[in-house]
């Protein structure tokens, strides 16, 4: 195999790959207590989010991301990991994640699952802004619903990006 | 005509020298910004090794040089856009601050709530957001010459779009985008005849093709040194000077004045009126190189070599399984640039890969949002070529495209 790839290897992993094309988390979900929009101005990538939450914990979600493979496979992964958690598991795992894609390694014994598999987004530094899209999405969503707001006013862009 | 001798060319850019990723760099992203030639370089860096100084009104001999330099620059530049009165000519930071000078001083004094400015669906949005700004502040209404399903502007339905509100008609000569060359001559004939005046946005066609700004009809032209081989933070406002005479300054200060009392001040002559404070002497300076550089290659000989470098990769990429491409057929009715979709990877990913394999392209919006919608698509990935470019480029890219396809996968989503 030809020498490129090794590189690239370690931005497309498998998993990337499989959520990318067999997302997950796309279907409508019922009564949604939630609703949000994210973009990436730089290449257009979208994000539709419907939360639906139960008791402080995320009950079931929506994430729709139309964009490149990185930013639907984050989605993928953000709405097979969400279910069930609080918005403290939720807030801790943004920075977890967030740190880890900008290099960090996550604190050893926890698991994070498929999400690992986008380490590799810290060595392509323009990319990171694709990774983060959903999850900054989610984060304006549960900012909106603590404050008592069924949606927010305007979309949420990754020019956001706290830091 | 000489045609241009690219291994020649070649040489005198030293960033082409270097490796991407351990791979030599294919630049293919030209249209964005162009590579600078060593006189460019050296121009740029011999300014401020002998000559450095402010210019106009000083006495010594520095200050002399500096001020002749930076007005040849300007005798260059109104040369090369097709022999003009150099008073027409104002240094500006690039086309963008260019179309915000003639929108702001020119236009928006003149227009009352209802008038009407005319763009296209193709415009940059260096083209669409000052116009914005302006119908904000004075109730002028937007309107926007249509596409084809070709990538054309659909002129037929000009007439129309022409109205005797009509003030100002602003539009891209090349697509930054499709590549479409627009007949602007006929769109200026047009607008004069309703008795607007027409600015031409030439950002993408003045470093790829002979430009005679009076020719085309302009009333004012916009470009940009950098991306004709010249440094950035330098570009061009060409207006008619019976026109710049009738525009108030948009900004005050030194250099743009006669005379300053406590309270009141009379104007500069055109084209200094526009340029307030210290201006960009150096690159301007850098500039000027650049020009005799392209001149010595000739702009006709460019041309042939883009259109050449057009059939190319039109041929090259069209045979490439799951890539489409957008914009006209015709190499000759292109400027030099392709933006291509591949059916089953995001421009995004695709230009990740690419940069791998060394090669260069764009994937975005290319700053024309309202273009991507028009076209339904949320980015294109885009190769622009110069004239360093030789068809071996062409190969790298088509060669690196396959290499992705096969990485990638296929699945169609």
């Amino acid at each position: 195999m030809e020498r490129p790839f090794a590189e690239l290897d370690s931005l497309y992993r498998e998993v990337v790959l499989d959520h990318y094309r067999s997302p997950r988390g796309r279907e409508p979900i019922a009564s949604p207590d939630v609703r949000h929009d994210g973009f990436n101005p730089v290449c257009g990538d979208e994000v539709h989010l419907a939360l639906a939450m139960d008791d402080g914990a995320v009950r079931d979600v929506q994430l729709k991301c139309r964009g490149c493979a990185i930013s639907v496979a984050s989605a993928s992964m953000l709405a097979e990991i969400l279910p069930g958690k609080s918005r403290e598991d939720v807030e801790r795992l943004t920075e977890i994640f967030r740190r880890m894609i900008h290099g960090e390694a996550p604190p050893a014994g926890l698991d994070l699952g498929d999400l690992e598999s986008l380490r590799g987004v810290a060595k392509f530094p323009v990319r990171v802004k694709c990774a983060l899209l959903p999850w900054l999405t989610l984060r304006e969503a549960l900012k909106a619903l603590s404050e008592g707001r069924e949606s927010v006013d305007r979309p949420t862009t990754t020019e956001e990006e706290p830091q | 005509m000489k045609a241009i001798d690219v291994s020649k060319v070649r040489a005198d850019f030293p960033i082409l020298r270097r490796q991407v990723h351990g791979k030599p760099l294919v630049y293919l992203d030209n249209a964005a910004t162009t590579q600078k030639p060593r006189a460019v370089i050296d121009a740029l860096a011999g300014y401020y090794e002998r000559m450095n100084a402010n210019v106009h009104r000083g006495v010594h001999t520095l200050a002399d040089e500096a001020t002749q330099s930076y007005e040849e620059a300007r005798a260059k530049v109104a040369r090369f856009i097709g022999g003009v009165d150099a008073r027409g000519v104002v240094f500006t930071r690039n086309a963008t601050e260019a179309i915000n000078l003639v929108a702001r001083a020119y236009v928006e004094p003149r227009l009352k709530p209802g008038d009407e400015i005319l763009l296209t669906e193709m415009e940059h949005h260096a083209n669409l957001v000052p116009w914005i700004l302006v119908a904000r502040r004075t109730g002028a209404v937007l309107r926007h010459i249509p596409l084809t399903d070709e990538g054309r502007l659909d002129l037929a339905r000009l007439p129309e779009l022409l109205t005797k509100r009509t003030r100002f008609v602003s539009v891209i000569h090349a697509s930054n985008v499709l590549a479409t060359i627009n007949p602007v001559e006929m769109i200026a004939e047009a607008a004069h005849a309703r008795g607007a005046k027409i600015l031409i946005d030439i950002a993408q066609t003045a470093p790829h093709m002979p430009v005679d700004v009076k020719g085309m009809g302009a009333d004012f032209v916009a470009f940009s040194a950098h991306k004709m081989l010249g440094p950035m933070g330098i570009g061009v406002l060409w207006g008619r000077p019976e026109l710049l005479e009738a525009t108030e300054p948009m900004l005050g200060g030194g250099e743009m004045i006669r005379e300053v009392r406590l309270d009141s001040a009379t104007w500069n002559e055109i084209p200094w009126k526009f340029e307030a404070g210290t201006p960009n002497v150096g690159d301007a300076i850098a500039f000027g190189a650049a020009i005799d550089y392209l001149e010595s290659l000739g702009m006709e000989a460019v041309r042939e070599h883009e259109i050449a470098l057009n059939r190319y990769a039109l041929q090259k990429l069209v045979g490439l399984p799951g890539i489409s491409i957008h914009g006209p057929d015709e190499p000759a009715e292109r400027t030099g640039l392709v933006s291509f979709a591949d059916e089953s990877i995001h421009p995004h990913d695709l230009a990740t890969i690419l940069d791998i394999f060394g090669v260069a392209v764009r994937a975005g919006h290319h700053c024309a949002q309202p273009l991507m919608r028009r076209l339904g698509v949320p980015a294109t990935a885009r190769a622009s070529y110069y004239i360093y470019n030789d068809p071996a480029d062409i190969d790298a890219l088509a060669h690196a495209l396959v290499e992705a396809r096969n990485y990638f996968g296929t699945t169609v989503r």
